[in-house]
């Protein structure tokens, strides 16, 4: 079985997700309940910690894909932070630096919405 | 799991990805890949797998997905074959990442993927199976062709 879990926290008004573990296409669901329940809660100041993302499949990318206009939509972004080299260079791979804000730190990201929410 | 077994047969279904993905990892270290290119196949592999599943199968399934490694001296051809609907190169086309977030689309990188991360892939198609192989270079040869 994939070991995978999203871990909810927040900073300021920035939700955080805490990835851990492999996101494939066993485990892909998990994080699409997870910006599901963000938006629902209304919390669309995403940030996707992936420090402890250890792999990520198409199956995965495609989660942040299938969302990332409809949050923006709703006046907020999905921001991701942290990622591990060898995750980094599949995001990379696929083009996602020119449609995600990737930072290498969860407090660039955090500070980066701070600044988006002031102006 | 006996990852020296260089055949591993799975159920069609996501839940054995994970064992798929330490079956190649285990095989391309002892082929000599280094970890990155270990770490490529592996992805190549699982994105075959899940088409497999996704549209071969068309969702979770009891039919057999049979993955085969392949050392050769030059390379290690990793081989997939399942008995759902084949695969219509014809059709397919390269994704569009922008049109991709438009459109909320979320699947379809796989096969992208697999041409990426891997030096060539091939598929067939025969009248009792479908046949995927991915196939990674163990080195470079340069010089006249």
């Amino acid at each position: 079985m994939s070991t995978f879990s999203v871990g909810y926290r927040s900073v300021g008004s920035v939700q955080i997700l805490d990835l851990q573990g492999e996101l494939d296409a066993h485990t892909a669901a998990e994080l699409e309940t997870a910006i599901q329940k963000c938006q629902k809660d209304n919390n669309v100041h995403i940030l996707v910690n992936g420090a402890d993302l250890a792999y990520i499949s198409s199956a995965g990318l495609g989660v942040f894909m299938a969302y990332i206009e409809e949050v923006r939509g709703q006046g907020g972004d999905i921001k991701i932070a942290a990622l591990q080299p060898k995750v980094f260079n599949v995001f990379d791979l696929l083009g996602f630096p020119m449609l995600f804000d990737i930072l290498d730190t969860e407090e660039t990201a955090v500070s980066r919405f701070e600044n988006t929410s002031a102006d | 799991m006996d990852t020296r077994s260089n055949i591993l047969t799975i159920p069609g279904s996501t839940r054995f990805l994970e064992e798929v993905r330490a079956f190649i990892a285990g095989h391309a270290l002892r082929a000599g890949l280094d970890e990155a290119r270990v770490d490529r196949l592996k992805m190549a592999v699982d994105e075959a797998c899940t088409n497999v599943i996704e549209h071969a199968y068309g969702g979770e399934s009891e039919q057999r997905i049979e993955i085969a490694v392949i050392a050769r001296p030059d390379r290690l051809m990793i081989r997939i074959r399942d008995t759902g609907k084949s695969f219509d190169q014809e059709a397919y086309s390269e994704p569009d990442l922008l049109q991709y977030a438009k459109r909320r689309k979320s699947g379809g990188l796989g096969v992208h993927i697999m041409r990426k991360l891997t030096d060539e892939v091939t598929y067939r198609s025969t009248r009792t199976y479908n046949e995927c192989c991915l196939t990674t270079l163990l080195r470079r040869h340069h010089g006249g062709s």
